[in-house]
């Protein structure tokens, strides 16, 4: 199953941009964050083709997850 | 009244400029000789066809109506450091009639590298206090209510309550949920803004549409009050961008019709730089 990872801002640094990613079986965005090494606490907005999920959704085939760093200052 | 408005509007179409323009100068005697107040001046100004000469630039974006439409709401900016002074500076420009400033905090050394309100002269002087100084300073028309309080004190609901719009302008993710709790009580929407080093966000919140939730699931105030911005700071460059892109979601809302068109929200980074939006 093919899916497209988007990263943003810091979450690039030692990784990518974007990345079409190959899986044997099924993935969600949960198993993604682990596989990139991407601590839960870093995350904020996460969207699955423009909207946003939670992250334990499952990813379906041509599905693009968009993951950038949790921001909260002022 | 009729014989005072008639009257007023005379003396007003008397004073303009290029056609239609009414100057400050002429608010200022006519407030005198009709015992008035601006606001009052500025809407019969709105109304019969005549114009601000401040707002000549936006004119043909908002016309009369739109600007009166400003005139007459009430917008509430909850945390004036960063964003907030930017967004300020921004409503009483674009001519909002009525903005609810809170902040309890005063400005430090440490604010002087983005936040518009914080120079040399009002370090250690309240935040919203400083806002109404410049609320006069550069439109008198403009009634700027500070409150050097939490927005969570009884006298911050109250105020809140009565408000058309509220701006997310609070430097910390814990406040910014309890904040957008109390906007979905007070069936209000909110527009939430946040920014950290080169990057930042913007959301319109309606009332319970739990989108402040998905933004930052699985946030625990106990452990982690922030985001990337505890590592990286805070820059000048990105809080302008996100607390711009707030003022325009908060147009959107205010002008409703053509000027309805804000998706959900979005994501900057200045980097690169790009803007990604989200439904």
């Amino acid at each position: 199953m093919r899916v497209t990872i988007k990263l943003f801002a810091d979450f690039r640094q030692g990784r990518f941009t974007v990345k079409e990613c190959e899986y044997g079986g099924r993935i969600s965005t949960l198993q993604v964050l682990h596989e990139l090494t991407i601590p839960l606490a870093e995350v904020g907005v996460l969207l699955c083709n423009g909207r946003h999920v939670d992250f334990d959704t499952e990813l379906l085939e041509g599905d693009v997850c968009s993951i950038f760093p949790k921001v909260g200052g002022g | 009244m009729p014989a005072l408005g008639t009257a007023l509007i005379a003396f007003l179409e008397m004073a303009a400029v290029e056609d239609d323009l009414i100057p400050l100068a002429a608010y200022e005697r006519a407030a005198d000789k009709f015992s008035v107040t601006f606001k009052e001046i500025e809407k019969i100004i709105l109304e019969n066809g005549l114009f601000p000469l401040r707002y000549q630039r936006q004119r043909d974006l908002f016309a009369g109506r739109g600007q009166l439409r400003l005139l007459q709401s009430r917008v509430a900016v909850v945390g004036c450091g960063g964003l907030g002074g930017h967004i300020f500076e921004m409503l009483i420009r674009l001519g909002v009639g009525n903005l609810l400033v809170i902040d309890p905090d005063f400005f430090v050394e440490s604010n002087l590298n983005r936040q518009l309100l914080a120079t040399t002269a009002t370090l250690g002087r309240y935040k919203a206090e400083v806002a109404r100084e410049r609320g006069a300073m550069v439109n008198p028309v403009v009634t700027v209510e500070p409150l050097n309080r939490s927005f969570q004190s009884d006298r911050g609901v109250q105020l809140l309550a009565s408000c058309d719009l509220v701006f997310d302008a609070l430097d910390s993710i814990t406040l910014r949920l309890q904040l957008a709790d109390l906007c979905a009580k007070l069936d209000l929407v909110l527009i939430h803004g946040a920014v950290g080093g080169w990057s930042g966000q913007v959301a319109m919140v309606p009332p319970a549409s739990g989108i402040m939730g998905r933004i930052y699931q699985r946030f625990e105030p106990e452990t982690q009050d922030g985001g990337i911005e505890g590592a990286v700071g805070n820059l000048a460059p990105t809080v302008n961008v996100v607390a711009a892109l707030e003022v325009a979601a908060g147009l959107s809302h205010l002008l409703g019709g053509q000027h309805e068109n804000w998706s959900v929200g979005c994501f900057i980074d200045l980097l690169v730089p790009e803007l990604v939006s989200w439904s």
